[in-house]
């Protein structure tokens, strides 16, 4: 029966003592030691929040990059693009221009030519009608260096002029 | 995982170590023991008488004897008597329970059997208050030492080295404190309160164990049955007792009289649950009580009855007695393996249902009607 009875000087020591053990574990073991762990928990789950934070920052720079680069490739083929429309529009625009250019010279040729062609025709007709004097002139000298020969003319031109 | 099985790998060889080496004077001790009781008495190798030795609260320390010779560690006796006031005297005086001192004298049989009495002048003998540093105060102290030594130490380290992985004795311990705040502490109570009482649960569940394993050492200073003492687990299961009963919320008294979801003749007129309720509260400490000293306690008779198989055959033929130890140090060093996980598994046991009682104190119950 002895082993069941509890003894009371071993209850009252391990009472006393056991309190005690609770008090300064209470104060000076687990207090720390539990602050401590939930403070690394919390610093390692900080941690790993903060370094999955860095990966989408990466992530999110690395897709900014790609659509900078993206852009600015864009940009460029928008830049040559418009480099060679402004290219060939200058070249359309100076071949108007010069034909417009040229087609105003040829005019102006063409009516510096007429008129020209003109002003000679002009001249060739007065030259004509003055040689055409001086001919007719030679030729009555000639016709009328015979009087019959100027009487039969006038005659003719009597005749001619028909009175009436 | 790795970690335990190496600690378990470790404790596993120092305790054959242990075993072999004990063994061997045992024997020595147990031939001469025989050669002495064949010339001078006829006494026989008393197992009971052994074990009861070594599983009971003593006035000293008993380390070995050789021959006649104890060798054992006096103790100071404190008494206070009724009639002639306080005592204090070495537990040398008594002679290992052989003579009488200031009439005391440690009694051999009946009711106080092993404890010290008082012999009245009518020649009856009476118990008197016994605040005596006996073996298990011994123990107690020494191991609260070491509990005190190891987690203010391990507490330092904590400090030192915050956010660094656990060192040393840290990192033995860090799984176990870790595996009582998140497997035990956290499911039983709930997560809102269980912090206010890892104190005393990680305290309870340490000194369970580390008194657990100090009690399979069987050289001094361990080897003392402390765990297996009902005083003290009466002591451990007072604290959760307590403890329950003045975190109770109003839910819990109120469901001790009145659980609700009962048929009305359970509790009127004769009020059978309300009784059986109220039983509940103080059959839990109890058996809380029982559990850890008679597993404790068993584990050191089934240990000790093994060795006592040595002396049993021996005394029939030493030849018997060297054979049969081979069996038995190999069903020693089983038990002490198979203690190993009890210890554990006790103090596991002991904190788990403490924390279950103090999550179930703290319940908090919503009933849309009470019956």
């Amino acid at each position: 029966m002895g082993l069941v009875m509890p003894e009371f000087g071993l209850f009252f020591w391990m009472l006393i003592s056991f309190s005690i053990l609770l008090i300064i574990l209470k104060r000076f073991a687990w207090g720390p030691i539990l602050q401590m762990l939930s403070e690394r928990e919390k610093f390692i789950e900080d941690a790993l929040k903060s370094a999955e934070n860095a990966k989408e920052e990466m992530v999110n720079l690395q897709t900014g990059n790609e659509k900078i680069l993206k852009k600015a490739i864009l940009e460029r083929e928008m830049i040559i693009k418009e480099a060679r429309e402004l290219k060939t529009s200058i070249v359309n625009e100076a071949r108007h221009e010069a034909s417009v250019e040229a087609n105003k010279v040829m005019e102006h040729a063409k009516a510096a030519i007429e008129r020209e062609r003109a002003a000679a025709i002009e001249e060739i007709k007065n030259m004509i009608a003055n040689f055409s004097v001086d001919i007719a002139e030679k030729i009555l000298k000639e016709k009328l260096a015979d009087d019959s020969r100027q009487k039969e003319l006038i005659q003719n031109y009597i005749d001619q002029i028909n009175l009436n | 995982m790795p970690q335990i099985n190496a600690m378990i790998r470790v404790l596993t060889s120092f305790f054959l170590v242990l075993f072999a080496l004990t063994a061997t004077p045992n024997l020595l001790k147990a031939s001469e023991e025989h050669a002495v009781t064949d010339t001078i008495s006829p006494k026989k190798f008393n197992t009971g008488d052994l074990i009861f030795n070594h599983i009971k609260d003593s006035y000293e320390w008993h380390i070995a004897s050789i021959g006649e010779t104890h060798i054992a560690i006096p103790l100071p006796v404190m008494l206070y008597s009724k009639q002639t006031g306080f005592h204090f005297f070495m537990a040398g005086k008594l002679h290992h329970g052989t003579e009488s001192y200031e009439g005391f004298h440690i009694a051999t049989e009946g009711k106080y059997q092993r404890k010290i009495v008082e012999t009245m002048t009518d020649g009856s003998e009476v118990r008197p208050w016994d605040f005596s540093i006996s073996k298990n105060v011994t123990s107690l102290f020494i191991s609260i030492a070491l509990i005190l030594v190891i987690f203010l130490s391990v507490a330092k380290k904590y400090q030192a080295n915050f956010a660094k992985a656990p060192k040393g004795l840290q990192s033995w311990l860090e799984p176990i404190i870790l595996f009582i705040c998140d497997d035990i502490a956290k499911p039983s109570i709930g997560k809102e309160k269980y912090q206010r009482y890892l104190p005393f649960l990680l305290t309870v569940f340490f000194f369970i164990f580390i008194n657990n394993l100090m009690g399979l050492v069987p050289i001094f200073p361990g080897g003392a049955n402390l765990t297996g003492d009902i005083s003290v687990t009466l002591v451990l299961a007072l604290f959760t007792f307590v403890i329950t009963s003045l975190s109770g919320s109003r839910d819990y008294w109120v469901h001790l009289v009145n659980a609700p979801g009962i048929p009305i003749w359970l509790k009127l007129p004769l009020p059978l649950m309300p009784i059986v309720e109220i039983m509940g509260v103080f059959i839990k400490p109890f058996v809380l009580t029982i559990r850890l000293f008679a597993n404790i306690t068993a584990g050191h008779i089934v240990a000790l009855g093994f060795y006592s198989l040595i002396f049993i055959f021996a005394e029939k033929s030493i030849i018997a007695g060297y054979g049969i130890s081979v069996l038995s140090i190999a069903f020693t060093v089983f038990m002490g393996i198979l203690e190993l996980l009890v210890a554990f598994i006790q103090a596991y046991v002991f904190t788990l249902l403490s924390a279950l009682y103090i999550g179930l104190a703290l319940e908090r119950h919503s009933h849309p009607k009470h019956a």
